[in-house]
């Protein structure tokens, strides 16, 4: 199920003093089982983007193809579609509501019209890929960590057996032991369940550290497109519009200035640590 | 001088059923001995719910303790005399910065503490243009609020606090929404004023590049302060540091890592070029 953009704009407000360009002209295909991040300055278009993936907002002009088929089209199943392309926005936790965990998260299977049985079979399923402990599923939700709460919230959209996962920002808020859960859980479902992952984040380091494609935004324009490795090489046009590489990317780049005989285009610790060694035993 | 000054802080509160009666009591904070000379940047590092905002909340008296003392510049947080004394020495930014802003106009927004405080109309104005000036928000003096972004706004939630001129700020977790960008905006703007105005800092944060520069370093867990000392030396307890979920600079891991492989490299490495200048003498 791959989803394509086709010269997609949206405008807000237009006409008022308010216009604002949001998306512009912007094309992108994701295959299925993609694991992408989204990066770019709060403002360059990121969640107005994500919120075209499900047809939550609807572009001014342009095409949002979902498996081929243009959800634009009259009579698209919109139900559908957004049971299978799943939005977590940030802070989910914000839209936890039920008396229980188990409830919860059966909230969104119900919607779908299955049976009770049905939907605690999927809502003990999903809670089971992200790690929750099945002794706290008759807790309230409001009484758990702000770490178990996100891990119910995103529970409950793969609940509805969604074949696109999107995370607005999923470890927001979070200290770092609570964020590399988050991350090692969203990667493990990807690798268990072959789900296309499109991870928004603002961290440098998580992004290179997890997906395997990055699409940069930049007032509503995509600016970038590659494999981690391509697009933090561009890192001084990405510290122009407010982002940056991994730090590691910048150790290898001083480096190679003070002469070392080094590739610079390390992102994470290990590809960073293993380069470095080698430039010792050469 | 000692700007805050805590003494076997502990905190408590009631832990109520749905009927609202009380079945036990939970201790968010047990024992802390904390001190915080004027002038310095202290930083305060724990997962979630280890009990540092409950901490920070005591700086400026929104929370009281329910053992032991905590003295802001002097005065005891519990002595209700004292209470609007303390909350002008030590004033707070929080997590969400629109929750924080009240004004139509980013300098009416940052004129409404003096005002409250009852100063001057012609002393409210100056304030409020050198606040805006030293967090860089100026040329924004005339702007609504809501047309800024993150890092601008927590920038003018700063100025708000520091236009009630306070000799200490608390900030609980002040850049946790904000983009790269707007992180480092907010963090040099805590600099300087620190540095121009001698501001005491106490900054929360969950960024471990963010307290490189910290003269000293906390780290709370379950109500406690289980580690203590510059950011040097808690960010060579690599292993311990992670055992309370906290993690270290990304470059303070790859030297780490680079130790691990068999270099020769001093612990607590934590800013890029002292890693690349003890890398060139390994050569």
């Amino acid at each position: 199920m791959s989803i394509a953009l086709e010269h997609v704009n949206y405008v807000y407000s237009p006409g008022t003093a308010y216009e604002k360009h949001a998306l512009k002209d912007v094309s992108l295909e994701i295959a299925q089982g993609q694991f992408v991040g989204i990066i770019g300055h709060t403002g360059s278009g990121k969640s107005t983007l994500i919120q075209h993936l499900n047809g939550l907002m609807k572009a001014t002009s342009g095409k949002v193809l979902y498996d081929g088929q243009n959800i634009y089209d009259e009579g698209y199943d919109m139900k559908r579609l957004r049971s299978q392309v799943g939005l977590v926005f940030q802070y989910p936790e914000y839209q936890l509501f039920e008396e229980d965990v188990l409830r919860d998260v059966c909230f969104g299977p119900k919607n779908q019209g299955l049976s009770a049985e049905e939907c605690e079979k999927c809502a003990r399923e999903a809670l089971d890929l992200v790690g929750f402990p099945e002794k706290y599923y008759r807790q309230s939700p409001f009484e758990l960590s702000g770490g178990q709460k996100r891990r119910v919230a995103i529970a409950g959209i793969l609940a509805m057996h969604p074949k696109v996962l999107v995370l607005d920002e999923p470890t927001a808020g979070l200290d770092p032991k609570g964020r590399d859960e988050i991350l090692d859980q969203i990667e493990h479902l990807h690798r268990e369940t072959g789900m296309t992952v499109i991870l928004v984040s603002h961290s440098m380091e998580d992004i290179a550290n997890y997906v395997e494609r990055i699409i940069v935004m930049n007032r509503g324009e995509k600016m970038l497109d590659g494999v981690p490795k391509e697009v933090f090489s561009h890192y001084k046009e990405l510290e122009k519009v407010g982002l940056a590489a991994p730090q590691v990317t910048y150790v290898m780049h001083d480096l190679k200035e003070r002469g070392f005989q080094v590739s610079t285009d390390a992102t994470t610790i290990g590809e960073a640590a293993d380069e470095i060694m080698r430039s010792f035993h050469d | 001088m000692k700007m805050i000054h805590a003494e076997k802080l502990v905190y408590e509160y009631d832990k109520r059923d749905e009927e609202g009666n009380v079945i036990g009591t939970n201790r968010a904070i047990d024992g802390v001995d904390i001190d915080v000379p004027q002038g310095s940047f202290v930083a305060v590092l724990g997962h979630n719910g280890s009990g540092k905002s409950t901490l920070a909340k005591h700086m400026n008296a929104i929370l009281v303790p329910t053992g032991g003392t905590m003295w802001v510049d002097g005065r005891d947080t519990r002595d209700p005399a004292e209470l609007w004394n303390v909350r002008q020495t030590a004033g707070m930014v929080f997590q969400n910065p629109d929750n924080q802003i009240i004004g139509t106009v980013v300098e009416e927004d940052v004129g409404f503490g003096p005002e409250n405080l009852g100063v001057p109309t012609d002393e409210i104005w100056k304030r409020v243009e050198d606040s805006l000036r030293s967090v860089g928000m100026l040329e924004y003096r005339k702007s609504s609020p809501n047309k800024l972004s993150g890092g601008q706004k927590q920038r003018v939630a700063i100025a708000g606090v520091i236009a009630m001129e306070p000799k200490c700020i608390v900030l609980d977790e002040p850049t946790a929404m904000l983009d790269p960008n707007g992180r480092r905006e907010v963090i040099r703007a805590v600099e300087k004023l620190r540095k121009e105005k001698n501001v005491t800092v106490i900054l929360i944060t969950h960024y471990m590049e963010e307290v490189i520069d910290a003269d000293q370093v906390f780290v709370m867990d379950d109500g406690h302060i289980v580690m203590h000392g510059t950011p040097r030396e808690i960010f060579s307890r690599v292993d311990e540091l992670k055992s309370y979920r906290m993690d270290v600079p990304q470059v303070t891991m790859l030297a780490e890592e680079l130790r691990k492989r068999g270099l020769d490299l001093p612990r607590g490495i934590l800013r890029r070029e002292e890693l690349v200048e003890a890398l060139c003498r390994l050569r």
